[in-house]
């Protein structure tokens, strides 16, 4: 019984689940997250894995990660340090005990502390000692144990008992947050309908867990975070990549085009793929390339033939598409070109999280060779900017780098769900049967867009390629004043993209000491900074870019109205350089970091403080 | 090919205007002369027609069409094609491509548009060499060939194409020779019309850098002892009297003298271009000059599903079923809550 049970109301909690990449750690946390975000909590989530399935079990190479921020208050990052840790086996504790808040509450498998275990994380001496966490609420409870006695009799193969021992941790957590079990039971019910022994076995070892939890001491209090008080409206959870697959889908239904995706796997970009094969019942045409450069080759095709073309990919796969890129901006076809960036370079870090992809995105192909680049900033928005993509690609007849990363991809949050008759329309320059004089380079005087003229289109018979284009007539020119025309051209395209555009905003002051500046998937740990910072009286803005190629026309005065400037990235500094070649007159000082982690808010704060505080 | 046809066309309403710029003498010009005649008898407008093109001489090919064409870059034409394919069945796509292009560069491309059976029609011209990096080795190149980049001659063993499109389990390969319009033409046609991936490779005399180079199986005294013009459901005869021919003997191909040894007529095997087993149609394709005549015609057509069919009919099975009708119906999916 709880009628004892002592109670902490908390504005926003951390709660980290790890274990060996096969003990369903993200599983764990996934279904934790739902159930908070049904209750009405505000949440994001960061899973955090290896990049090799299986590493040698038991060690902190092979732990498997899955954080969530959850809150009463807007929560706008999967937290930098824990409050609570679930930790199926040392090497987990290994993993994570510096991320640790002091004091917090850590839940141990006991039963995986044995000698080969702490062996195997490269424990010498006691965990709980070398990780100086003999201050913490250290509970040790025999997991193992507990799930075997639990489904003792059910008559499942002991692989099967051991699988579930990760319920035992979540149900224990369930009732750590007053939480009712009923979404997870509901979600075994339909997942596995065929095979109630399973749901069975789920259903004992959770409830074995709330029960244990509820009989032992040792975890009170419990911590209790009422839902947060958001707009209203319907809510579901997204994570970055389905949000990206879904905002093309949405885009395609504007346009009125067939969709087709032309990629090749690579992590963490796979999911958009994944998600558009699943969607065939809204026509997508989704192809498996035999590699990277086949990938985009094909959507370049099928841009060809009049479809709303998208290839993703990574950094690695970005170099391949290059030159296909540079295909795409002499023929001036659309296309979306979607880079979840990861760490590099090479392959890198494939698993973690970077930004050091944008200058490969800007200028990273031969020639003069432009495209608008525009970057996602939360789990939830690459919709919103995915739309955005492909109408700038539509409309303008340019390729559109879409930048997102391992960050956005895989984590998520809640996303007020909008409707579909509320996203803007998409009107592509596609010339009809019987229009006079049509010369394939002609264009509108506005956005410099040439028109679009489709195969199959009677009449309108032309031909496109790579080698440079007569201005007019689009027949191969090599006559050298043509080609600077040409350069130029593409070039004003792309940049009058800036008159279509939102204007640039900030968050927080709008005049004051200190403009943050930041773009991509650090927006959360920026913002939540920035409001701290103000909480404690400075004047801080936040300058978000989501526009990056070209700018918002109005960046340069924004800038002045600041004493001093900070750019942070996770690079060593790709868009401070941007920003002095654009802005010559201003001083941008710098926080960056390459450790395949998002910032934390803590070394933010840190960083502005130390950069205010200097003359 | 379900589309009616205004009115005939000619060979000449698929003639661009662009001036064609290949060498005096380059082999490409009657193998444009032969689309030319081939587009003229089939059943599509010529707004239908997409040819695309990767990079080498061959490649300029697109520009000396009047139909949409996409002059792409080096060896990609095959994915190009597939995506245009894939996006729009309807449209006739033909990829034009050359040795280097299709099987050094874009090999990776070339195999796995075969391999899915894209209803696309791949003319491969096969002139040994790169022509427009002005003489090098391509991977077709002869063993021991003299080029720029290999002056003692090369040290690697060529594709044969042929063999490359059936590994890659391909179901329509030909053979023509550039200076024969009217075979080239007849396979033109009938690869179109043949659904799935069609290769044609295309022997190509490149004037300048390598010519000559399939001389002694084309040049007029010797060319009908040294080819084979296969055709579907006829014995497989040649030489200048008609008195050649191929027989299987034991597990190899062997060329007879009809009349001599007992051989008759009725002993010479008969072309089966629609066998789904690829055994024959690999040693046909495989023969060469001097032990057997060089075959020439269709080798191999077989009728297969096509990958863009594949594609379409898994779209329209799922439509059927799904309960997701709109992109609202998709947004609202699964778990949501109202707040």
């Amino acid at each position: 019984m709880a009628t004892k049970r002592e109670v902490i109301e908390r504005e926003e909690v951390v709660i980290r689940f790890s274990g060996d990449s096969g003990d369903g750690m993200q599983l764990t946390g996934t279904l934790f997250s739902d159930s908070a975000a049904l209750f009405g909590n505000d949440l994001v989530t960061f899973p955090d894995y290896p990049s090799e399935i299986r590493a040698p079990h038991g060690t902190v190479g092979g732990v498997s990660g899955f954080q969530v921020h959850l809150g009463h208050t807007e929560i706008r990052t999967p937290g930098d340090y824990a409050d609570v840790l679930v930790a199926m086996n040392p090497a987990a504790l290994k993993a994570n005990a510096r991320w640790l808040k002091p004091g917090a509450t850590v839940i141990l498998d006991s039963d995986s502390f044995d000698e080969k275990g702490l062996g195997k994380a490269g424990y010498t001496i006691d965990p709980i000692e070398e990780e100086k966490l003999n201050d913490y609420n250290i509970i040790r409870v025999p997991i193992t144990t507990l799930t075997r006695q639990a489904l003792d009799g059910l008559g499942l193969d002991m692989k099967s008992v051991l699988r579930s021992k990760n319920m035992f941790a979540l149900g224990m957590v369930y009732w750590l947050f007053a939480r009712p079990l009923d979404h997870t039971i509901k979600y075994f019910e339909n997942k596995f309908k065929k095979r109630p022994l399973v749901v069975e076995a789920n259903r004992r070892v959770l409830q074995a867990g709330y029960n244990y939890a509820e009989t032992i001491e040792a975890l009170t209090p419990t911590y209790m975070v009422s839902p947060a008080e958001i707009p209203k409206g319907t809510y579901r959870n997204i994570n970055g990549n389905v949000a990206t697959a879904w905002g093309f889908i949405a885009a395609a239904e504007k346009a009125g085009l067939q969709l087709f995706i032309g990629s090749y796997p690579i992590t963490p970009a796979t999911g958009i793929l994944e998600e558009l094969s699943l969607r065939k019942e809204f026509g997508v045409k989704s192809f498996q390339a035999e590699d990277e450069i086949a990938g985009i080759c094909t959507a370049l095709g099928a841009s060809f033939a009049g479809s709303l073309a998208v290839t993703s990919t990574s950094g690695p796969g970005l170099a391949l598409k290059s030159e296909a890129i540079g295909l795409a901006v002499m023929t001036e076809l659309p296309i979306v070109i979607v880079d979840v960036q990861r760490g590099g370079p090479s392959t890198g870090l494939p698993t973690k999280t970077e930004q050091a992809d944008l200058m490969q995105a800007l200028y990273g192909r031969n020639g003069e060779c432009p495209v608008v680049v525009i970057a996602a900033s939360t789990p939830s928005n690459c919709f919103h900017y995915a739309f955005q993509a492909a109408k700038i690609a539509l409309e303008h007849m340019t390729p559109v780098l879409l930048m997102s990363d391992g960050f956005l991809a895989n984590g998520s949050e809640p996303w007020r769900i909008p409707s579909s008759k509320d996203l803007p329309s998409i009107k592509p320059p596609i010339v009809k049967e019987g229009h006079e004089n049509f010369q394939p380079y002609a264009r509108d005087p506005e956005s410099l867009a040439r028109l679009w003229a489709i195969p199959g289109t009677k009449g309108l018979e032309h031909r496109i390629g790579g080698l440079e284009k007569d201005a007019l007539k689009g027949s191969v020119s090599h006559d050298p004043l043509n080609h600077e025309k040409m350069v130029r051209t593409r070039e004003e395209k792309v940049q009058r993209v800036a008159n279509y555009i939102p204007k640039q905003e900030i968050e927080g002051d709008q005049t004051g000491d200190l403009l943050v500046i930041g773009w991509g998937g650090t927006y959360g740990h920026l913002i939540t900074a920035v409001n701290e910072m103000r909480k404690e009286g400075y004047r801080v803005g936040l300058m978000h870019l989501h526009y990056i190629k070209p700018l918002p026309e109005n960046i340069e005065t924004l800038l002045g109205r600041f004493k001093k400037k900070v750019v942070c990235e996770l690079n060593l500094g790709q868009m401070a350089g941007y920003l002095r070649m654009k802005f010559q007159d201003h001083h941008y000082h710098q926080v960056n970091k390459v450790q395949g982690l998002p910032f934390t808010v803590v070394e933010l704060i840190e960083a502005f403080s130390k950069i205010l505080n200097e003359d | 090919m379900e589309e009616t046809v205004a009115h005939k066309l000619s060979p000449k309403d698929f003639k661009s205007d662009q001036e064609v710029r290949w060498c005096p003498g380059c082999g490409d010009h009657a193998i444009l002369n032969a689309i030319h005649k081939a587009l003229a008898e089939l059943d599509y407008n010529r707004e239908d027609y997409a040819f695309v093109s990767g990079i080498g001489c061959s490649s300029r090919f697109p520009y000396y069409m009047n139909t949409y064409g996409f002059h792409g870059i080096h060896g990609r034409a095959s994915a190009i094609a597939t995506g245009t394919k894939v996006a729009n069945p309807r449209l006739s796509v033909w990829q034009i491509t050359g040795d280097g292009d299709a099987l050094a560069i874009g090999g990776n491309h070339f195999i796995h548009a075969v391999r899915r059976n894209v209803d696309i029609n791949i003319v491969l011209f096969n002139n040994e060499i790169y022509g427009l990096t002005k003489g090098q080795y391509s991977p077709t190149s002869k063993m021991g060939a003299v080029t720029k980049t290999s002056p003692f001659g090369t040290v690697e063993n060529p594709f044969h194409p042929g063999e490359l499109v059936i590994g890659a389990q391909g179901k329509f390969f030909a053979r023509s020779i550039d200076t024969n319009i009217q075979l080239s033409q007849e396979i033109f046609v009938e690869a179109a019309r043949s659904e799935g991936t069609s290769v044609i490779e295309i022997l190509q005399n490149c004037v300048i850098f390598n010519d000559k180079t399939h001389a002694e199986i084309t040049d007029k005294a010797h060319k009908d002892d040294r080819q084979i013009i296969l055709k579907h459901g006829e014995p497989m005869i040649f030489g200048k009297n008609r008195d050649k021919g191929l027989v299987l003997d034991g597990l190899k191909l062997k060329v007879v003298k009809i009349g001599e040894g007992g051989i008759t007529e009725k002993d010479i095997l008969v072309h089966n271009a629609t066998e789904n087993n690829p055994g024959i149609h690999l040693m046909l394709a495989n023969m060469r000059y001097p032990n057997y005549p060089v075959a020439l015609g269709v080798i191999r057509n077989v009728t297969a599903p096509t990958y863009e069919r594949a594609v379409e009919a898994q779209i329209q099975k799922v439509k059927k079923t799904s309960a997701l009708k709109c992109l609202d119906d998709l947004l609202h999916s699964g778990n949501t809550w109202e707040v």
